[in-house]
């Protein structure tokens, strides 16, 4: 018996191998992770030569030329690279451990899908060492901006764009088909907890959006290089039509890059006020409402190319809408939090600025919906700290959360609570002297993706700099957090929070290679 | 619903993403069919169709047309409408011209895209005859006089009393070379 169990129960192969070969869900969890920390890096150096060259007017470090391939790549690194393999990362490690699944149910694929990223961000990189540079045309590549006047890398990108979108189409295929088929019996879908359904609704928007992105790469493709005019007025076609099928995979892409934090924002706001979520049921019903009306508001972001009067208040409405279901989102956690025993750890602290910052990017959020008010907040440092808000303090804050919240069961050892207290008092910090003087550049008329700016916005800009370089810096004390618990932080206790409930608690720490080979016995619980 | 079809299984979901791949080529036409069905985008039509004869220029009503020609990528070519302006009345037929010069000294192919502002009134204007729908191969150092001979539609709504009517021209030589002899 014990030597079946033995043969039945092995660990993970030894030598670099494992990490290639694994089908193992925790392997490919950590392998997406530490992927997704890199290109943190990378993205974050661009943004570092970005606000090195803003620091003060005029042209100090880098030229114009390459300053535009630093943004193009800080976006397209840091939303294809960083925020979404990311949240891949934290649904491989979780969701079969959160609904009692032994693994996923399409292992192989999950091994292919992440190794289809390296290669995909190699070629990205790659195009910066090339004749003419790395693309340059902003990361939401307009037309005629990625068409007539792209440099030769454009196929480069195109491709690099394919290829990412093939990984995050099948991770979401994988997410899905696991969700759906490997609950523990007796789990109904009104059982699962958030993060799995926020996985599941964001999983069903990378599969309807993300085949639409290949489509309009495609197209950029045929339009540079076979001669067609999809997106050029000389040949019948029409540049506004590259806008209105990039935002329509572009704005569902934003909730895709949010929804999963709002899942972790769930799961650790009832652990650390030790009460349930409350509302459960219109928590799902809301994150469904966003998703669906992430399809219908994609014009907003489009306010200025010249739409109809009926169009823009369509649009403008709709946008407008979202902030209902989001509201009954931000109400919810803080209910929970109402009247709640709560204590201050390094993910509660994370999660509770992800609720203030958020909310802040939401508001600005919804100023930018006006229409009328958007003609004159259009491309400028506005809208950039808006969906910096969003995005760093929403985003990436919630998957830093959720590593700090899950680090003791995938490890089996104990942060240093002390650094995690000023990891986020550091980055609190940092990010809002980053993001907060660029609403106020922006209102008075700085343009977004210039080089140079007027003499007026050179205090704020100064500032915004030294914010970033502090935010950056203060990312490598996680690095250090990181490696110090896994060499030689404390051992973690079974249960290292006293409020954590869920499956993902009740196997031993640090998870086993193999858990749940049995299913759970969920009336035991 | 057949067991491979659900949303449920790999094979239903790669159906969607097959779907969703096609949905964005279809946005293509989609896009055109939406804006010729609501009038948007200040696209005219090709050439009328009608019987010509048939219009009586009997109303008094005058309306402003104005003429905008603009040079893609500020092409160095000489383009412009011999008039800024005309006032004519509704149903009147009326033919101007516009001057192009290739200040190139190689031949060339020029395209002209025309757009109506306001948008509503794009379906109002009729052509009878444009330069702008073929394309225009032009000799080294050629200048030309484009033709345009066109309409009002009476039924052009009321609150419509001056529109403008632009030509952007492409020098489209590379995509189409045919032309040139």
């Amino acid at each position: 018996m014990s030597a079946h169990a033995e043969t039945m129960h092995h660990g993970p192969a030894k030598g670099f191998s494992r990490w290639i070969l694994t089908t193992n869900h925790k392997d490919i969890g950590t392998l997406y992770l530490v992927f997704s920390l890199i290109m943190l890096f990378i993205g974050g150096t661009m943004a570092f030569v970005i606000r090195a060259e803003l620091f003060q007017p005029g042209l100090q470090l880098v030229m114009p030329e390459f300053f535009n391939q630093m943004t193009t790549m800080h976006g397209l690194i840091m939303i294809f690279g960083a925020v979404m393999p990311a949240f891949v990362g934290l649904a491989n490690w979780q969701v079969p451990l959160m609904i009692g699944a032994p693994d996923m149910a399409l292992p192989r694929l999950n091994n292919f899908s992440f190794w289809i990223l390296p290669f995909a961000f190699a070629m990205l990189l790659s195009t910066l060492f090339m004749p003419g540079g790395a693309p340059d045309f902003g990361w939401t590549f307009y037309a005629p901006l990625s068409t007539t006047y792209a440099p030769p890398s454009v196929t480069f990108f195109v491709f690099a764009v394919h290829m990412m979108g093939i990984s995050s189409i099948l991770g979401a295929i994988n997410v899905i088909v696991t969700i759906f088929n490997m609950r523990a019996p007796g789990m109904k879908m009104m059982d699962l907890p958030l993060f799995v359904w926020s996985w599941l609704i964001t999983a069903f928007l990378l599969i309807a959006v993300m085949p639409v992105l290949a489509a309009v790469v495609t197209m950029v493709l045929m339009d540079v290089h076979f001669g067609t005019s999809f997106f050029s007025a000389a040949g019948g076609g029409d540049p506004v039509l590259f806008q209105h099928v990039f935002w329509f995979f572009a704005h569902p892409e934003v909730y895709i890059m949010v929804l999963p934090a709002f899942g972790v924002i769930s799961e650790i706001i009832p652990t650390f006020a030790r009460k349930p979520l409350f509302g459960y049921r219109a928590m799902v019903l809301a994150t469904v409402a966003i998703a669906f009306l992430s399809f219908i508001v994609w014009a907003h972001h489009m306010f200025t190319v010249g739409m109809p009067l009926a169009g823009e208040l369509f649009f403008m409405y709709t946008t407008m809408l979202i902030a209902v279901p989001t509201g009954v989102k931000v109400f919810n956690w803080i209910s929970t939090m109402f009247k709640g025993s709560m204590t201050f750890e390094t993910p509660m602290l994370f999660a509770i600025a992800f609720i203030v910052l958020f909310t802040i990017g939401g508001l600005s959020g919804l100023m930018l919906a006006i229409a009328p008010a958007d003609f004159q907040y259009h491309d400028t440092y506005f809208v950039v700290a808006h969906f910096h808000y969003v995005l760093v303090p929403g985003s990436v804050f919630g998957i830093i959360a959720a590593v700090y919240y899950w680090l003791p069961k995938w490890s089996g050892k104990m942060y240093d609570e002390k650094l995690g207290q000023w990891h986020f008092w550091l980055s609190f910090i940092g990010v809002n002297l980053t993001f907060f003087p660029m609403h106020f550049v922006g209102l008075a008329g700085m343009p977004r993706r210039i080089p140079d700016y007027a003499l007026q916005f050179a205090d704020f800009n100064m500032l915004t700099s030294l914010g970033a370089f502090l935010f950056g810096t203060t990312q490598l004390l996680f690095v250090y957090i990181l490696i110090k618990t896994v060499r030689s932080g404390k051992k973690a206790e079974q249960l290292p929070w006293e409020g954590a409930r869920g499956l993902e608690w009740s196997v031993p720490t640090p998870a086993p290679y193999h858990t749940f080979t049995t299913p759970p016995d969920l009336e035991r619980k | 619903m057949k067991h491979w079809l659900k949303p449920s299984s790999p094979s239903g979901l790669i159906l969607i993403v097959v779907l969703m791949f096609g949905f964005g080529f279809a946005l293509v036409p989609l896009y055109d069919v939406f804006c010729e069905v609501t009038g948007l985008n200040g696209k005219t039509k090709g050439a009328y169709q009608g019987d010509i004869n048939a219009l009586a220029a009997n109303s008094d009503r005058t309306i402003t047309v104005q003429f905008v020609a603009n040079r893609n990528d500020n092409l160095p070519w000489g383009f412009y409408p011999e008039q800024e302006e005309i006032k004519l009345t509704v149903g009147e037929r009326k033919q101007i011209h516009f001057s192009v010069n290739n200040s190139y000294n190689r031949a060339v192919v020029a395209q002209a895209i025309p757009s109506v502002s306001p948008p509503q009134a794009a379906d109002y204007l009729n052509k009878i005859e444009c330069f702008c729908f073929q394309r225009q191969p032009l000799a080294a150092g050629e200048a030309k006089q484009f033709p345009l001979v066109f309409f009002v539609d009476p039924a052009l709504p009321e609150e419509i009393s001056k529109l403008t009517l632009s030509y952007t021209l492409f020098d489209i030589s590379e995509r189409d070379a045919s032309g040139v002899d």
